[in-house]
């Protein structure tokens, strides 16, 4: 069965939720969904219709990079681990020094997103640092 | 009277003359559908041509104006087509950067192990399965070229 049909539920999904740029490629055996969704929820959606095609995403055969757009006047974003301190890291990258952590659940400012993966922050005690992007979720 | 019927004839056969020249929609449709592409309809009406559907390329449309104005007959052409979108290339990262990335991606599930090679992260290990997702759609942003899931979900 062709990729695009297996995935058919979803690239629909994503039609209809409106994701910008939205690209779908088939390359190798793998099929490339790339594009960009209006918020978190419309990207967490698109993922339970993937879960729902392939449980538990075993088959390796599909790519899904889907970003949440962020409006550029954005200045502060939500600590959203699970539900330990995110690391404040003095550069972009894990195996960088931690210099500070910023609490679950806690908002703070955020300096530069250039990085696509590491955001450069401040926390409310004037802490600098980069953080796992995924960890952030920017407040409208 | 017998220059009357001498005109008469005259005007018929001129008549006749142009109306015999000038083609028909319905011929100069079939002459410039028979030159066009495939995927692109063509429609006359009164020598107005107009041209629908979609082809790969601007140069492509731009020749399939050229062609319908060729056609004799033809008064104007109303150029339609649309151009397909070109698909964005399929971006893949390097290994020295994906390693990189997919070791901070991973971090924080330490029951995972992952691997790289040749831009595909091969996942081994365990993982909850509420953890599952999060972890999927971390390393999905990473441009891997595959994502070969051999993780046991508890």
């Amino acid at each position: 069965m062709a990729l695009a049909d297996k995935y058919k539920a979803l690239t629909d999904a994503a039609t209809a939720a409106g994701i910008a740029d939205l690209a779908v490629r088939e390359q190798d055996g793998v099929l490339y969904i790339d594009g960009t969704a209006a918020d978190g929820a419309t990207k967490d959606h698109l993922w339970e219709v993937y879960n729902q095609i392939d449980p538990n995403f075993t088959s390796g055969d599909l790519v899904l990079n889907v970003n949440v757009a962020i409006d550029a006047a954005v200045t502060h974003a939500k600590v959203i681990t699970q539900s330990s301190n995110l690391n404040i890291r003095k550069g972009p990258g894990t195996d960088q020094p931690i210099v500070g952590k910023a609490a679950h659940g806690e908002v703070i400012t955020l300096v530069n997103r250039s990085n696509d993966l590491w955001w450069l922050v401040r926390t409310n005690d004037g802490e600098e640092g980069y953080c796992y992007a995924q960890y952030l979720e920017a407040q409208a | 009277m017998k220059t009357t019927k001498l005109l008469l004839s005259m005007v018929i056969a001129t008549t006749l003359f142009f109306v015999g020249c000038k083609p028909k929609d319905a011929d100069i449709q079939a002459a410039i559908q028979a030159k066009e592409a495939a995927g692109i309809t063509v429609a006359v009406t009164k020598g107005d041509v107009t041209l629908t559907g979609e082809v790969d390329d601007e140069a492509t449309k731009a020749k399939a104006e050229e062609i319908a104005k060729a056609e004799k007959g033809v008064k104007s052409v109303i150029n339609n087509l649309t151009v397909k979108p070109a698909d964005v290339p399929v971006v893949i990262a390097e290994d020295p950067a994906l390693i990189k990335n997919v070791a901070d991606a991973t971090k924080d599930f330490p029951t995972v192990k992952a691997e790289v090679k040749d831009g595909v992260i091969l996942l081994t290990g365990e993982i909850k399965k509420a953890s599952l997702i999060t972890l999927m759609q971390h390393l999905s942003a990473l441009n891997p070229k595959k994502i070969d899931n051999k993780l046991t979900v508890k």
